[in-house]
């Protein structure tokens, strides 16, 4: 067991399935020779050659619809997206080639394609760089998206979207890179579709997954010394939604506060809360409630930033509104 | 436009509970029509479109119990009916005309908001959540305030418990706020069966009542059954004790009139002798105690008293017994029989002026002419109103009973 980064654990999930499978490859901007935006492929253009890390043109349609190609004829490639917002140009090589090729064609081909992007906001790069649209793909058939929290679930989830036969996109988180978590010596890949209970609880279930999970985390721990016992569900995949371990939590605790970073309307909590509301209505005790971001197109100004993204205090905000919801008054 | 009210649809009726509108708002309503469903204190029964017209609004929702004479819907008939106007009435002033009847307090109908967890506990636990007091957002029931209404819900077991028919009448005193009740008692609010049976027996206490005993000997009554059954065995009608106890108890009623009577309090008071002879049977119905009437069990075969017994109590069963099914009786059997149980009082059903309990079936040995003999007898009570009937007369009906009972061919005849 060793303590690294969420960076680091990425890292070395691509380095040790470049080494055990020459059929991996890897392609992006500013991957190779300038070591990718976030650092991720550090040393790979070096251990691996110019065959095997690719770097390109800025032509997200082009290079994605390339790695496609590769996936269809055997090669494992993963595509790295600057940031999710630049996935936009590409959407139509992912949502109408990548997705549908391996359905659409009665199964000729499968499309074995990792798509690595972070999302997040909170870095001050304005409102196109700045979204948080894994959404956009979650909701396509034929896709799986996984968003790991933790730098163990970076790496586990990495090794299995890599060995994955489907188009997996790999949300990661710019707020995350640089957080660190204790991560095994021999990890074994997850299972993609999987959500993890992180913290058991008996008196409200806080889902989240990537960023918000940490923040659902924080909220458990400090409401933990007021004696408010939280379970915590890290999401972990938001395509295959892990919909038992939800509803069984709820089934549990009798209400449910929901984090997303993204906007609230049509958003990932709105799926979950629909998703509690089918499987366990009849032992809801509170409305669910969600936590998001301000429906605005994001803010450059720092403060105003901050005031836009869903914060560790608007998740005890919630928790504690939605506790009140159900609680006995004197 | 007419106000649709809560009908009384029994004597003991005092108020009902919708169980089903069948028209929704905006429909049209032919005269005739079924247009709700009202459970009353004994049964479910449908309620007929007096007037034609269009169900402009519903009043009192599914599930809630108002008061008779309480508005329940309103009618739309195209004919204007405000009192003391001519002309068409203005807006507000039709608004205020029935403003007093929506105002008055405990009839203006209100929707009791849970949360989905609470109406599960409560269809579980059988709590009435009109009992209970939401402290939720905007009054809302939530899980904390069945605390209250089920006292330790830790304690109480996850799976639905039988209600209890027997428990007492009188609900336990709440414990005072904070002390905690060591009796760890489980509150049942009641059902309007249940609240049905409690009032009319609490009204009960005040009648002076005296009880008889008597046995007889029931062995060529219970041959008699056998052989009636097995006579029937291809037509499928089975003949119980108990319809052949009703028979007979209605035929002793016809030599002794006194019996078949009721107490009238008006004036002086006065004794109702019935020309007709109508005898209610208590059924333990899932859905609590009912006593549906067999009319003229005087005139009645047997067969058609068997009947007429198993309607009824396929009718209890299922709470499709309407109020006709269970008034107008003149005499009530009790039969605890079938569950082993040798002699046992009963409490008048008023206004009736009698009731039998009837016991079951026991083998005994009898001293007769200085031999032991085994005889099957069968102990039967009957409780009376001591204002209309006195010990005399109660005791020459049983022994004309007793004589039926033992010579059962006359009981047939």
């Amino acid at each position: 067991m060793t303590v690294i980064s969420y960076r680091q654990a990425l890292h070395d999930a691509l380095r040790e399935e470049m080494q055990r499978d020459a059929d991996v490859l890897l392609i992006g901007e500013e991957i190779g020779r300038f070591e990718g935006s976030y650092k991720i492929t550090a040393g790979m253009l070096e251990e691996f050659g110019p065959r095997r890390v690719r770097d390109t043109p800025i032509a997200e349609e082009g290079f994605t619809g390339a790695a496609i190609g590769a996936a269809m004829v055997g090669l494992r490639p993963v595509v790295e997206i600057m940031t999710i917002n630049f996935s936009l140009l590409a959407i139509d090589q992912i949502v109408n080639h990548a997705a549908k090729i391996y359905g659409m064609f009665g199964g000729q081909a499968r499309v074995p394609l990792v798509i690595r992007t972070p999302g997040g906001g909170g870095q001050q790069l304005g409102a196109t760089h700045s979204q948080n649209i894994e959404l956009y793909y979650a909701f396509v058939p034929g896709m799986k998206v996984v968003a790991p929290s933790t730098p163990a679930d970076a790496k586990a989830l990495m090794l299995a979207a890599i060995r994955d036969d489907d188009p997996v996109l790999v949300l990661e988180n710019l707020a995350l890179y640089n957080t660190t978590g204790e991560v095994p010596d021999v990890v074994e890949p997850a299972e993609i579709g999987r959500a993890a209970v992180v913290r058991t609880g008996s008196d409200i279930t806080v889902i989240g997954y990537s960023r918000m999970a940490v923040i659902a985390r924080e909220a458990a721990e400090v409401l933990a010394r007021e004696g408010i016992d939280v379970e915590v569900i890290d999401l972990r995949s938001l395509r295959p939604l892990d919909r038992v371990t939800i509803v069984t939590s709820v089934k549990k605790t009798s209400c449910a506060v929901v984090l997303e970073d993204d906007w609230l309307t049509y958003g990932i909590g709105a799926e979950i809360a629909a998703t509690i509301s089918d499987g366990a209505f009849d032992w809801l005790d509170a409305p669910v409630r969600r936590v998001a971001m301000a429906e605005v197109p994001m803010p450059y100004a720092k403060s105003l930033e901050m005031a836009a993204l869903p914060s560790l205090a608007d998740a005890i905000g919630a928790i504690r509104a939605t506790l009140d919801a159900r609680a006995r008054r004197a | 436009m007419i106000d649709i009210l809560m009908p009384r649809l029994s004597d003991t009726m005092t108020e009902g509970t919708i169980a089903a509108w069948h028209k929704k708002p905006g429909d049209p309503v032919k005269a005739g029509e079924i247009l709700v469903e009202v459970e009353t204190d004994k049964a479910l029964m449908e309620q007929e479109a007096y007037d034609a017209g269009t169900l402009v609004e519903i009043l009192v929702a599914e599930g809630e119990q108002v008061e008779i004479g309480t508005p329940i819907a309103r009618l739309d008939d195209g004919i204007d009916h405000a009192v003391g106007t001519e002309g068409p009435t203005p807006p507000a002033a039709a608004e205020a005309a029935r403003a007093p009847a929506r105002n008055a307090p405990d009839t203006t109908p209100r929707r009791v908001f849970t949360t989905p967890l609470v109406r599960r506990m409560a269809r579980e636990k059988q709590i009435d959540l009109s009992t209970v007091t939401g402290t939720g957002p905007g009054g809302r029931i939530v899980r904390a305030d069945l605390a209250a209404a089920i006292v330790s819900p830790a304690n109480a077991p996850e799976e639905d418990a039988p209600v209890h028919l027997h428990a007492p009448a009188v609900a336990p005193t709440p414990p005072t706020e904070g002390a905690e009740d060591d009796r760890a008692p489980r509150r049942i609010p009641f059902d309007s069966i249940r609240h049905a049976v409690a009032s009319r027996l609490t009204e009960t206490a005040t009648i002076p009542t005296f009880t008889v005993t008597v046995s007889a000997d029931v062995g060529a009554l219970v041959d008699l059954r056998q052989h009636i059954n097995t006579a029937n065995a291809d037509t499928g009608v089975k003949v119980s004790m108990n319809d052949l106890v009703v028979r007979a108890a209605a035929t002793a009623l016809r030599a002794h009139p006194g019996v078949n009577a009721s107490y009238e309090p008006a004036g002086r008071g006065a004794t109702l002798l019935h020309d007709r002879v109508h005898i209610g049977i208590a059924v333990a119905s899932p859905a609590g105690l009912v006593v549906p009437v067999i009319r003229d069990a005087d005139r009645a075969s047997v067969t058609t008293i068997a009947d007429a017994a198993r309607d009824l109590v396929t009718r209890a069963t299922e709470r499709r017994l309407d109020a006709r099914d269970m008034s107008g009786g003149t005499f009530t059997v009790s039969n605890l029989g079938m569950f082993g149980v040798d002699h046992f009082t009963a409490i008048i059903n008023p206004p009736q002026g009698a009731i039998l309990a009837v016991g079951g079936v026991r083998e005994e040995l009898a001293l007769i002419d200085g031999e032991p003999t085994s005889r099957r007898m069968m102990s039967v009570t009957l409780t009376s109103d001591h204002r209309i009937i006195d010990g005399a007369g109660a005791a020459r009906y049983l022994a004309t009973l007793v004589q039926l009972l033992e010579n059962p061919l006359r009981v047939l005849s």
